[in-house]
């Protein structure tokens, strides 16, 4: 049985509304209403004429193209997944370590963070573009000892093309850490150090505390990392899938160009940001039940592996020094 | 006996005990870190050397570093090139008008959401993030026939509209931040305005607006550096890329883009003769390009050194990390 909600809540529920009111017309005029154009555009041939825009339906046929005749969207877009992949998972592990290094007692810790997240602010298109044609962007060292060309006798070409592409733009890839570096750090700062404490009492090492304590309190930043990253490289205007998407709205009247073929692009290229994501988020997912038992037998088998070692150094040392 | 002790200290202190880090680990991490950075800072590094080379610095392959005179006069020509003066202004323009503008309208959202329970908030909240996820491109053409409709295109209301209403570039996060910053605010000072007869409004303006300038100057200054780097939307509907364009507004970083085209038009309007030499015309000056990237970011660099508090202090203050 409910209530009728005496009125001052009421009122203080409408004028809610109130204050969200510029962003929900915002909302609707330039996202929602937009969206579903869209939608509606990338199932139309659309001719743009003296007066006002021409649709005329073409079901599923704009999509059909992009899959079957078009020579290049579709291998922009393969492309583009596996370099993200790669270098997420790279941008992921440095900025986790960088940002590790720096949680440790060290002076200048602010200038190192500083000049991390420096290279945030600079990122845009065109600026990137000249450093990357200036070679600016890549490590001399690579160059010269050849390691992209070791790479590509070595792999496969369909793994070798991301991986090398990797390397020739190191600099540029390890460039985005900024902002999950300092998410990290937030994150690493928060972890009680007590607990480091009892795990060394219990005779862990460093190396098994990262693994149990570290890195399952950091799996919701990483899940955060991940979603910005992924975000973040799939938005900025160096991508050559949104090059070609903008190239293609502009070629109206061409075969493969023109507002429908754009929409039914960008779709294309939303859907399979949203997979990716998805994905990304099933991937990070704590799954407790599982998680608590696998844990705890491999915990086991640790205790009991160092116990082993360290009742053997005992006897070794004829019990006269404890461990610690 | 003594000399088993000492070098038991030694180790200790070389290698670090349970609770202090020895000198050779601190070392190594020193080293390490100094290395990343320089990794970080070696593009900006390059920019300004190369920038500052001259013709016979660029084509001796011995000058790496260290060139062997200062030409200035790069920057000058860099400044010629891309109009520096006049498109300084439109920048500053399309920049700090719709950063000012997502800044209020960001923080009324983000304080809605933090201070009143309404219907739909945890629905509404979602959308945010989902205006954050999809991607530009597939509001694109639809904004862009509005636009072209209301005959707004190629006017810096393109920018402000979508900035008024929390719909500018990356608008979420700047939500979260505000959503953060009013939620660690007790409701109790609220209630005391209210109870004292405040209005809502009047509770926003002498509590919410005091107390959230941290996070404003923060969005402010994220905003102002995201349009300033923002090229596609920012072509897309200010640029020349449609046909019948009269007058567009053009950005640093959109000039730096074409800076090869503006190069040569420069070249043959100083020198006639580059015309008729077919081939000079291809010259590339590496040290005006760097010096033209560099200048378009200077801005950026010189705000970001003098206000990197606000900027590194964000991620603590959007509170993605926290809850």
């Amino acid at each position: 049985m409910k209530k009728p909600r005496i009125g001052l809540v009421n009122r203080r529920e409408m004028k809610g509304y109130l204050f969200l009111l510029p962003w929900l017309v915002g909302f609707v005029c330039f996202f929602a209403v937009p969206l579903v154009q869209s939608v509606w555009y990338s199932m139309h041939d659309v001719k743009v004429t003296a007066n006002g825009l021409k649709l005329s339906w073409a079901g599923w046929e704009n999509y059909r193209y992009i899959f079957q005749s078009d020579t290049v969207f579709i291998e922009q877009l393969s492309g583009f997944f596996a370099d993200a992949i790669l270098r997420l998972a790279v941008i992921l592990v440095f900025s986790l370590v960088i940002a590790m290094m720096l949680n440790q007692p060290i002076r200048g810790k602010g200038v190192f963070r500083t000049l991390f997240f420096l290279p945030i602010i600079v990122v845009s298109g065109p600026v990137l573009e000249r450093l990357v044609s200036e070679g600016a962007t890549t490590v001399p060292l690579i160059e010269t000892y050849g390691v992209n060309g070791i790479i590509e006798a070595v792999l496969p070409p369909m793994m070798a093309r991301p991986l090398s592409g990797l390397f020739s733009q190191l600099i540029l890839v390890l460039w985005y850490c900024g902002v999950p570096i300092l998410i990290y750090m937030t994150g690493l700062q928060k972890i009680d150090g007590t607990i480091y404490e009892a795990s060394m009492i219990d005779g862990a090492n460093g190396w098994i505390s990262f693994w149990k304590i570290t890195l399952p309190a950091l799996r919701p930043m990483i899940l955060i990392n991940g979603v910005y990253t992924l975000v973040f490289l799939a938005t900025t205007g160096l991508n050559e899938v949104m090059a070609t998407i903008n190239d293609r709205m502009f070629r109206t009247g061409e075969q493969g160009g023109g507002y429908g073929i754009a929409s039914a692009m960008a779709w294309v290229y939303a859907i399979c940001l949203g997979i990716a994501l998805l994905a990304l988020m099933l991937l990070t997912k704590e799954r407790k039940a599982r998680q608590v038992a696998i844990q705890k037998s491999r915990e086991q088998v640790e205790l009991e592996r160092l116990h082993a070692q360290r009742a053997r150094g005992m006897k070794r040392r004829g019990g006269k020094r404890h461990g610690r | 006996m003594a000399g088993k002790i000492s070098a038991r200290r030694m180790k200790r202190v070389m290698l670090g005990g349970y609770r202090r880090m020895g000198l050779l680990p601190k070392l190594l991490l020193y080293v390490m870190l100094i290395a990343l950075c320089f990794v970080f800072v070696y593009p900006f590094l390059h920019m300004g050397v190369t920038s500052l080379k001259s013709m016979t610095d660029l084509l001796d392959p011995s000058v790496n570093w260290l060139p062997h005179e200062l030409s200035i006069d790069n920057y000058a020509k860099a400044i010629e090139v891309m109009g520096f003066s006049e498109h300084l202004m439109d920048t500053l323009l399309v920049t700090v008008v719709p950063a000012l503008c997502q800044t209020l309208s960001c923080a009324l959202a983000g304080y809605a959401f933090a201070r009143f329970r309404f219907k739909g908030r945890n629905i509404l909240m979602v959308c945010v993030l989902l205006t954050f996820i999809v991607p530009f491109p597939v509001l694109m053409v639809p904004t862009y026939t509005m636009y072209s409709d209301y005959g707004i295109l190629r006017t810096i209301w393109t920018m402000i509209l979508p900035a008024s209403t929390g719909q500018g570039l990356r608008a979420a996060i700047f939500v979260l931040i505000y959503r953060a910053t009013y939620e660690q605010i007790p409701l109790s000072l609220d209630e005391a305005a209210r109870v004292d007869g405040a209005s809502e409004w009047r509770v926003f303006r002498t509590i919410g607006v005091p107390l959230g300038v941290p996070a404003m100057i923060t969005s402010f200054l994220f905003s102002f550096v995201w349009y300033w780097n923002e090229t596609y939307s920012t072509s897309l509907f200010m640029g020349n890329a449609a046909l019948g364009s009269t007058k567009s507004i053009s950005t640093l970083v959109m000039e730096l883009a074409r800076f090869e085209d503006s190069y040569k038009a420069y070249l043959e309007k100083v020198s006639g003769w580059a015309s008729k030499m077919g081939g000079a015309t291809s010259v590339q000056n590496e040290a005006i390009t760097m010096a033209g990237t560099l200048l378009a970011i200077a801005p950026l660099l010189i705000v970001y050194f003098c206000l990197q508090r606000y900027f590194t202090e964000a991620i603590d203050r959007s509170g993605i990390t926290g809850e």
